[in-house]
């Protein structure tokens, strides 16, 4: 069986699938991929089932060693890739393609040209033991495989089908610019002051580096409310935007919390929460406000 | 019965209190609207999380207004025994914002049957209500940093048990040795939605 050793792991690289669905009565969450679509690309370009584990690495950084040769590819935020066996010329590999690592090579993951969140497949998945029927760490909840760190050996399960005929992907990468949101008023958009409404879409929120998979801090326009008193927690979906009183919105992403006590003014479609995954710090976000087709309350 | 959509991806059903949100929880629980990923009740809401490939907001408010739950119905889930050890720090407080003694706190605790109406805070962390206010008190004003796994406390209407050692402002009347968090059992909650619960003294 080939493993994989981890030399060094960059700011954050923890394993990730689709998650835990269905859990959130017990109290927890999904989690799983900030950022689905790449995950999937990245299993798709190996021959993997698409919610196979990977491992999602955080503004680059990760080293590791293949014990056995494999098939890897990367998607998402586009590291800059070096393979360099013992006594010969590192070699560069691009993102969005599969490539094959040689038994005793070590891959280098650089900083990414743009976005936040790469996905690194392996040809037979990541094969650490399942919690909950899934590989994925939720650092939220504590649950699942530990967030990667030097030195940890992991294992990758036996190749399911044929490598696919295409070996590059042609995809746009995150972009580098202000990122576009698309967001539906509510659930609890009536606690907020009409100003408040108009300010989530009438500027830019800035992500601040006080951000991880839970969620995102955004800086900007306060939004103001509009009553007093506190809400009863309730049930939350990744991409609410949740206002606490400093009237700063957090923007939720995969590790959310199953509830939560702030009312949430505005909720992003389902369909942007990758780009919303690819968001750095620093990185403007304006907000969209959209209707949902054919819906009166 | 209010319904406020979460964008495309779930459904908040605002209901009058809890017993509506159980009744409503029970009557979906054992068959989800189609593309629906969890059900997550709360104090007074019941929220359907969707999957947008799979169902939209109509056939999802269609069946929430469409079900017909019995008022009082709660999940069918079974009941439990929880042995407690009193000891908690907090039992004279207690006692004190009660009007009770000490005795007649645990026997408050023990004398009434609980239901665990929801989950929330932590994984297994089950917030269970009772059938009278007798034990109802504030939180903490100084919430401790850490709190003992198995640690039985009151807040609110509420009581619960420390699924894990973790900060908490809840207080304290005694420890359990049943574990209300086993990711080795299925499921590794204990105290799941709907199960009743009676507290007995060690």
């Amino acid at each position: 069986m080939c493993t994989l050793e981890v030399i060094a792991t960059g700011p954050l690289a923890t394993i990730q699938d689709r998650g835990r669905p269905g859990l959130a009565a017990l109290g927890v969450g999904q989690s799983g991929a900030a950022d689905r679509p790449s995950h999937h690309l990245a299993n798709r370009l190996v021959g993997n089932h698409e919610d196979a584990a990977v491992i999602e690495v955080t503004f680059g950084g990760l080293e590791l060693r293949a014990v056995g040769g494999l098939f890897v590819a990367l998607t998402g935020a586009p590291c800059p890739m070096t393979v360099q066996l013992p006594d010969e010329q590192p070699r560069t590999f691009a993102a969005y393609s599969a490539f094959w690592l040689p038994d005793g090579a070590a891959l280098s993951l650089g900083v990414p040209s743009s976005g936040l969140r790469s996905y690194l497949a392996v040809r037979g998945g990541i094969a650490v033991p399942e919690v909950l029927h899934s590989r994925a760490t939720d650092v939220m909840a504590g649950i699942g495989p530990d967030v990667l760190a030097e030195g940890v050996r992991l294992p990758v399960g036996d190749p399911v089908g044929d490598l696919p005929e295409t070996d590059l992907a042609p995809v746009c990468p995150p972009t580098a610019d202000d990122i576009e949101l698309r967001v539906v008023d509510g659930p609890r958009a009536d606690w907020f002051t009409a100003e408040a409404l108009d300010a989530l879409v009438g500027d830019t929120y800035v992500v601040t580096p006080d951000s991880n998979r839970v969620g995102m801090r955004l800086s900007g326009p306060e939004l103001t409310r509009s009553r007093a008193g506190e809400l009863s927690s309730e049930g939350m979906v990744p991409g609410a935007l949740q206002v606490p009183p400093t009237g700063q919105p957090t923007l939720f992403l995969a590790d959310h919390p199953v509830t939560g006590g702030y009312p949430v003014v505005a909720v992003v479609l389902a369909a942007d929460l990758p780009k919303a995954a690819q968001a750095r710090p620093g990185q403007r976000i304006r907000f969209v406000r959209t209707p949902l087709s054919g819906w009166a309350s | 019965m209010k319904l406020f959509p979460c964008a495309d991806q779930g459904l908040l059903v605002e209901l009058d209190d809890l017993d509506q949100v159980l009744a409503l929880y029970a009557e979906l629980v054992d068959a989800p609207p189609d593309g629906i990923v969890d059900l997550v009740p709360a104090a007074n809401t019941l929220l359907l999380r969707m999957d947008p490939a799979r169902t939209d907001l109509h056939q999802v408010a269609k069946a929430v207004l469409e079900a017909k739950p019995r008022p009082g119905t709660r999940p069918d889930v079974g009941h439990i025994e929880i042995p407690v050890t009193y000891d908690g720090e907090d039992l004279a407080e207690v006692g004190r914002l009660t009007g009770l003694d000490e005795r007649a706190v645990i026997e408050a605790h023990t004398g009434q049957e609980w239901t665990v109406a929801f989950c929330g805070f932590s994984p297994g962390f089950g917030y269970l209500v009772g059938t009278d206010d007798r034990l109802h008190v504030p939180r903490r004003d100084n919430p401790r940093t850490k709190v003992p796994a198995g640690a039985v406390a009151l807040a609110g209407e509420f009581t619960g048990v420390y699924p894990r050692e973790s900060p908490g402002g809840w207080q304290l009347i005694g420890h359990t040795s049943a574990e209300a968090w086993n990711l080795d059992r299925e499921p590794p909650a204990l105290l799941v939605p709907g199960i009743r619960v009676r507290f007995v003294e060690v």
